[in-house]
C-alpha cells in the first residue's frame, strides 16, 4: 500500500486551527472583560490542544512546541491550580498572534519560530511555573541475550469487557517467538453459572527466543492493572509443555444490524470554493437560457401559447429561487470580518491611551465570500484611522464636554440591491484647515476658497494624502485612503464621508451583494451593446441640446437636479465607430461612483436585464472602463460599464 | 475488512485517519463528537472505535462509558488517542473501559501497526 | 528502446492551416477546438490585431486575427475562414485563418531554423520549418501570439499605476 502523504490534510489543519484560533480569542476577550461562565477555560483550552495535537502529528514542531506551553498553563487554569488573571489574558492573547503568524509560515514552507515567539514561549514557560516534565518513553534497557520469557497471565473476570482479548495478545506474542501455551481451566464455572462476558481462564506462557523485555511487556501494556502478570527470564531450557487451545470466552455473537432511526442536526460540510464557483455558473447558464427561451416565446403566434407563457413563468420563478439559493451559499454574514474587531479596538485604545467604546450592528447581515474577504483590510485601515486620528485624547473630549468614553460604531445592513457598512466615530470630525493646507502643500488646490465641506472631506481619498504630522505605524505605513478607496472599488462598490466638525465623522462603504450577477440596463450606442449597473444609476433623462453648455477643452455639461455635471459620451470613452451625434439625439444615464455624479451619453435604451458577469481577464486582460462581459440571450457578448472607473477618468480629465 | 468508527473534533485528523485506514481497506465511518459517535454506534457495529479524548459536547471519556452500556459494544476494541502529557488520561479511559490507547502524535504507520495489533 | 519507438516519441502533431498562401502549423495539444468564423464584440483600446471577444460556451474569449497580427493586409472572410480556439498558460483566445487542412506528424530532427528572409511573418512568431511532402510549413509558436508587446497594452493592463501617475 502506498505511503499516506500527510500534506493533503494540511490545508483542513491550517482552516480549522484557525478557527480555533478565533474561538480562543473571543472567549479570552469575553473572560477579560469579566465573564465568569465555566465553559470558556474549556473552550479555549480544548482549541490549543488541538492544535498542539494536529501540529505534531502533521509535522509543524515548532507550533508544537509553542502551543505545548500554553496548554500547559492552560491545564493549570483548567484544574483549578491557578487562577486567570490580567497577565495570563495578555499572554494568551499575544500567543494567539503568535501562532496565527506561525500557522502563516508553516503553510508557506518556511521556519515558524522566531525570537519573538521563542521570547513569549519562554514568557509563558516561566508563568507556568515548574518545568513541563515531557513524560519519557519506556527505556528499552539492554538486556544480554536471553533464552525467552515465562509468562503468569490471570485476566480479571470483566478483561474482556474492555474488547481486550486474550488470543489477540497471544497472537503478539508469537510475533516475537515461538510461544507456546498452557490454559488452567480450574476457575472455570459449570454452564449454567458461566456468563460467556466473563474470562474466567488462566495462561501459563513460553516464549521462546532472545526477546528484549520491553516488547513482551508492551504486548500486555493495555491490560496493566487488569490483569495478573508475572514476567520471569528463562535461564535454560524447560521441558516443552503441551500446548493446549486456550478455550478464551468470545464476546457475543453478531446480532441484526438495527435501522438507523437518528436524524443528526443540521451539520455543516466543507465544500470547496470552485465547486460552488461551478454551481454559479452553471445557475448563470440557466439564467441566459430562460431569457432565451422567453424572447422566443415572444415571437411565437400559437395556440397553446397561454400554457407556454405559463410554463416559461414558472420556470423564471424557479431560476430565480435556484439563484437566490445557489447565491446564498457563498453568502456569510459579516461578523466574520467584524469579529476582529472587539481585539483589535481593545489593544489600539490601550496602546493610544484613549478610552473607545465598539457598538456593532448588524453583524448577522451577509454577503458573499469574495467580498467579505477583501472586505476587511479596507474596514481594518478605517478603524485605525478612526481610534488614531478620529478620537480625540480623553483630556480634550473632558474639555469639550462629551463622554471621555469615545464610541465607535460598525454598523451593516441590506439597503436596496446592496450591502451598507458604515465606519463611525463621534470624534472630532475632519480638521477642514488641516486637510486644505496638506492639499495646497501637495499641489492638488492653489486655494481652499468656495470648497464645500464634502468637497474638503474627498480630498483625503487623493493618492499619498496624510495629515498626520507624523504617520503613526499604526494607520500609515504607506497605505491611504485611496487605497481604501480603490480596494472597494475594485469590489464594484463605492466609499463616501461626512464629517461634522467636533461632532464626528462617519465613512460609508457601498458593496454590491454579490459579483456575479448584476441587474443592468442594455443601451445601444453605436450599433453595439453596452450594460449600465442598474446600482448606479440614479436616473435616465433626455436632454435638449440647448441645455448643455460647453467648457473650455470639449468638455459638456447638463444640468441636473441643481447641479451641473459632465457628460460621458460612451461613444468618445470606448471608440466607437460612426457619426457624433447630437445629445439631443440620444438619452443621458445620470450615473453615481465614488461621490461624484456624470450622465452617461448613449444612442437609446434597449431594457433592463440581469447580467451574469463575465471576467474578461481570465483570458484576455482588464480594459479600462470596463468591469467585465456579459452573454445575452443571443449569445452575443456585451461589456459591462465600469462606473467607477470612468468617474475616476473623468475626475483625471478635470484636473488636467 | 473492518468497520471502524473514528472520532475526533478535528476535522484534519479525522481525515487523516479515516484516509489512512481505508486506504488499508477498512470501511470507516466519522463523528465530530462523543454523542455523535455513540448515535452511529447505535445504528451500526463496528468492530473498531477510535476516539480522541478532548471533545465538546461529549468527551471521549464520557462516550466510552455510554458505549459499554451498549450490548453490542460490551467487548468491541475501543482505543482512545491520548497525548504524552496526559498520562492520567489512560487510566481515566480504562477505568471507563476502554480497550486501550494510540499516543499522539503518531504517524499513518504507527495507527496501521496497532489497529492491526486490536483488530487481529 | 528501439529506433522506431524513439522516433515516434519525438514527433509532434501539428494542425496545418493556410494563411496567404502559406501553410502554418499549430501544436495539436494547444488546440481546443475549431469554428467558422461568428461575430465578435468589438473591445475598446485593444491592438488591431485584437478583433473582439467571443462567447465560447459562457468563457469570454479574445479573438485575433492572423493576418493582422503577422502585419499583413486584411482579407474579407469567407465560408472557409474559421477560427482556431487554443489554450496557452490556462488562456483561451481564436486565431482567424483563411483555411484548416489536416494534421501532420513531425519528428523533432525534421524540423529547421527559420532563416531571416523568405517568409512574410516575423520570425519571432515561428519556432521553426519543416517539410510534409512538398509541403513547407511553417511551426507557429502559440505562446507569442497573445503577448502583450505594445507599451499601450501594458499600460492599460495596469489602471492603478495609471491613476497614480495622472494625480502626482
Amino acid at each position: 500500500m502506498a505511503k499516506v502523504d500527510l500534506a493533503q490534510f494540511h490545508r483542513a489543519f491550517f482552516d480549522e486551527s484557525n478557527e480555533g484560533l478565533a474561538a480562543m480569542e473571543a472567549a479570552l476577550l469575553a473572560l477579560d472583560a469579566g465573564s465568569d461562565d465555566g465553559e470558556l477555560i474549556h473552550t479555549i483550552f480544548r482549541a490549543a490542544h488541538s492544535i498542539k495535537g494536529g501540529a505534531a502529528t502533521f509535522g509543524f514542531a515548532d507550533v508544537a512546541a509553542f502551543t505545548h506551553v500554553a496548554e500547559s498553563l492552560l491545564e493549570e487554569v483548567r484544574s483549578g491550580r491557578r487562577a486567570i488573571d490580567a497577565a495570563a489574558v495578555e499572554l494568551l492573547l499575544r500567543s494567539v498572534d503568535v501562532v496565527r503568524v506561525m500557522l502563516e509560515r508553516s503553510a508557506a514552507g518556511i521556519a515558524a519560530a522566531d525570537a519573538e515567539s521563542e521570547a513569549l514561549r519562554s514568557a509563558l514557560a516561566a508563568m507556568v511555573g515548574g518545568a513541563v516534565v515531557a513524560t519519557v518513553g519506556p527505556a528499552s534497557a539492554a538486556v544480554a541475550g536471553v533464552a525467552g520469557w515465562d509468562v503468569t497471565f490471570r485476566p480479571f473476570d470483566y478483561l474482556l469487557k474492555t474488547g481486550n482479548e486474550p488470543l489477540r495478545m497471544f497472537r503478539e506474542l508469537t510475533a516475537l517467538g515461538r510461544l507456546e501455551t498452557l490454559a488452567n481451566l480450574d476457575a472455570l464455572p459449570s454452564l449454567v453459572a458461566m456468563d460467556a462476558e466473563s474470562a474466567y481462564t488462566s495462561w501459563q506462557l513460553t516464549l521462546h527466543g532472545d526477546i528484549p523485555r520491553a516488547k513482551v511487556d508492551a504486548v500486555f501494556d493495555w491490560v496493566d492493572g487488569d490483569c495478573e502478570l508475572a514476567v520471569t527470564e528463562r535461564k535454560s531450557a524447560s521441558p516443552a509443555v503441551s500446548s493446549t487451545t486456550p478455550a478464551a470466552a468470545t464476546p457475543n455473537g453478531p446480532r441484526a444490524v438495527r435501522e438507523v432511526a437518528a436524524n443528526p442536526d443540521a451539520q455543516s460540510i466543507r465544500v470547496g470554493t470552485e465547486k460552488i464557483d461551478l454551481l454559479i455558473n452553471m445557475v448563470g447558464e440557466l439564467v441566459i437560457t430562460q431569457s432565451m427561451l422567453s424572447q422566443f416565446a415572444d415571437g411565437v403566434d400559437a395556440a397553446g401559447l397561454e400554457q407556454f407563457r405559463a410554463g416559461l413563468a414558472m420556470l423564471a420563478r424557479n431560476t430565480r429561487e435556484l439563484q437566490e439559493s445557489v447565491m446564498g451559499i457563498r453568502m456569510l454574514p459579516i461578523s466574520h470580518v467584524f469579529n476582529r474587531f472587539p481585539r483589535l479596538v481593545r489593544d489600539l485604545s490601550q496602546k493610544l491611551d484613549k478610552k473607545v467604546s465598539l457598538d456593532l450592528r448588524g453583524e448577522t447581515t451577509e454577503l458573499d465570500k469574495s467580498v467579505l474577504e477583501k472586505i476587511g483590510d479596507p474596514l481594518v485601515h478605517l478603524v485605525r484611522n478612526a481610534i488614531d486620528h478620529g478620537f480625540e485624547s480623553t483630556a480634550r473630549r473632558r474639555e469639550a464636554g462629551k463622554n471621555e468614553t469615545g464610541t465607535l460604531r460598525l454598523e451593516a445592513f441590506h439597503r436596496g440591491g446592496s450591502i451598507v457598512v458604515e465606519v463611525a466615530d463621534d470624534g472630532a470630525g475632519l480638521n477642514r484647515e488641516a486637510i486644505i493646507g496638506k492639499a495646497i502643500e501637495r499641489g492638488l488646490l492653489s486655494s481652499g476658497d468656495g470648497l464645500s465641506d464634502d468637497d474638503v472631506a474627498e480630498l483625503i481619498f487623493a493618492p499619498g494624502f496624510s495629515t498626520a504630522a507624523a504617520t503613526t505605524d499604526l494607520s500609515g505605513r504607506g497605505v491611504g485612503m485611496d487605497v481604501v478607496r480603490r480596494n472597494v472599488n475594485d469590489l464594484g462598490g463605492s466609499v463616501a464621508i461626512r464629517s461634522v466638525t467636533g461632532k464626528g465623522t462617519t465613512f460609508t462603504i457601498t458593496l454590491p451583494l454579490t459579483l456575479a450577477i448584476i441587474d443592468g440596463l442594455t443601451a445601444s450606442v453605436a450599433g453595439e451593446t453596452y450594460i449600465v449597473p442598474l446600482v448606479s444609476i440614479i436616473e435616465s433623462v433626455q436632454i435638449q441640446a440647448d441645455g448643455v453648455k460647453s467648457v473650455a477643452g470639449g468638455g459638456e455639461l447638463f444640468r441636473f437636479r441643481d447641479a451641473w455635471l459632465p457628460i460621458v459620451r460612451i461613444a468618445d470613452a470606448f471608440g466607437c465607430a460612426g457619426s457624433r451625434r447630437g445629445i439631443g439625439e440620444g438619452i443621458v444615464i445620470v450615473v453615481e461612483g465614488e461621490g461624484a455624479r456624470l450622465g452617461l451619453f448613449v444612442d437609446e435604451l434597449i431594457g433592463q436585464q440581469q447580467a451574469v458577469v463575465k471576467s474578461l481577464e481570465a483570458n484576455y486582460r482588464r480594459v479600462s472602463g470596463i468591469s467585465g462581459a456579459t452573454i445575452l440571450a443571443d449569445g452575443a457578448v456585451a461589456l459591462i460599464v465600469d462606473i467607477a472607473g470612468l468617474v475616476r477618468q473623468q475626475s483625471r480629465r478635470k484636473a488636467a | 475488512m473492518a468497520k471502524i468508527l473514528a472520532v475526533d473534533d478535528s476535522a484534519s485528523m479525522r481525515s487523516m485517519v479515516a484516509f489512512t485506514l481505508r486506504g488499508a481497506g477498512h470501511d470507516v465511518e466519522e463523528a465530530e463528537n462523543g454523542q455523535l459517535a455513540v448515535e452511529a454506534a447505535k445504528g451500526r457495529k463496528f468492530d473498531l472505535v477510535l476516539a480522541d479524548v478532548n471533545m465538546p459536547v461529549m468527551d471521549g471519556i464520557a462516550m466510552v462509558r455510554e458505549l459499554r452500556g451498549l450490548a453490542e459494544y460490551k467487548g468491541v476494541p475501543i482505543l482512545m488517542l491520548t497525548t504524552e502529557s496526559h498520562p492520567e488520561r489512560k487510566q481515566e479511559g480504562k477505568a471507563a473501559g476502554a480497550t486501550g490507547w494510540l499516543v499522539k502524535p503518531f504517524d499513518p504507520d504507527q495507527l496501521l501497526a496497532t489497529v492491526g495489533r486490536v483488530l487481529g | 528502446m528501439n529506433d522506431a519507438a524513439n522516433q515516434a516519441m519525438d514527433a509532434t502533431q501539428y494542425l496545418t492551416v493556410n494563411l496567404a498562401n502559406e501553410e502554418y502549423g499549430v501544436d495539436i495539444l494547444a488546440v481546443r477546438e475549431i469554428r467558422g468564423w461568428t461575430p465578435v464584440t468589438r473591445i475598446p483600446q485593444a491592438p488591431s490585431y485584437v478583433l473582439g471577444v467571443l462567447n465560447l460556451r459562457g468563457a469570454i474569449v479574445p479573438v485575433l486575427d492572423l493576418r493582422l497580427r503577422f502585419g499583413l493586409v486584411r482579407e474579407e472572410y469567407t465560408a472557409t475562414t474559421v477560427t482556431v480556439i487554443v489554450a496557452v498558460a490556462g488562456r483561451n483566445f481564436g486565431v482567424v485563418v483563411d483555411a484548416v487542412s489536416d494534421v501532420v506528424d513531425v519528428e523533432a530532427a525534421a524540423v529547421r531554423p527559420v532563416p531571416d528572409m523568405g517568409t512574410a511573418v516575423d520570425t519571432e512568431y515561428l519556432k521553426g520549418l519543416t517539410s510534409v511532402g512538398e509541403r513547407m510549413v511553417l511551426l507557429l509558436d502559440v505562446d507569442r501570439l497573445l503577448q502583450p508587446q505594445d507599451a499601450q497594452m501594458l499600460e492599460a493592463a495596469l489602471p492603478a499605476a495609471a491613476d497614480v501617475k495622472a494625480v502626482a
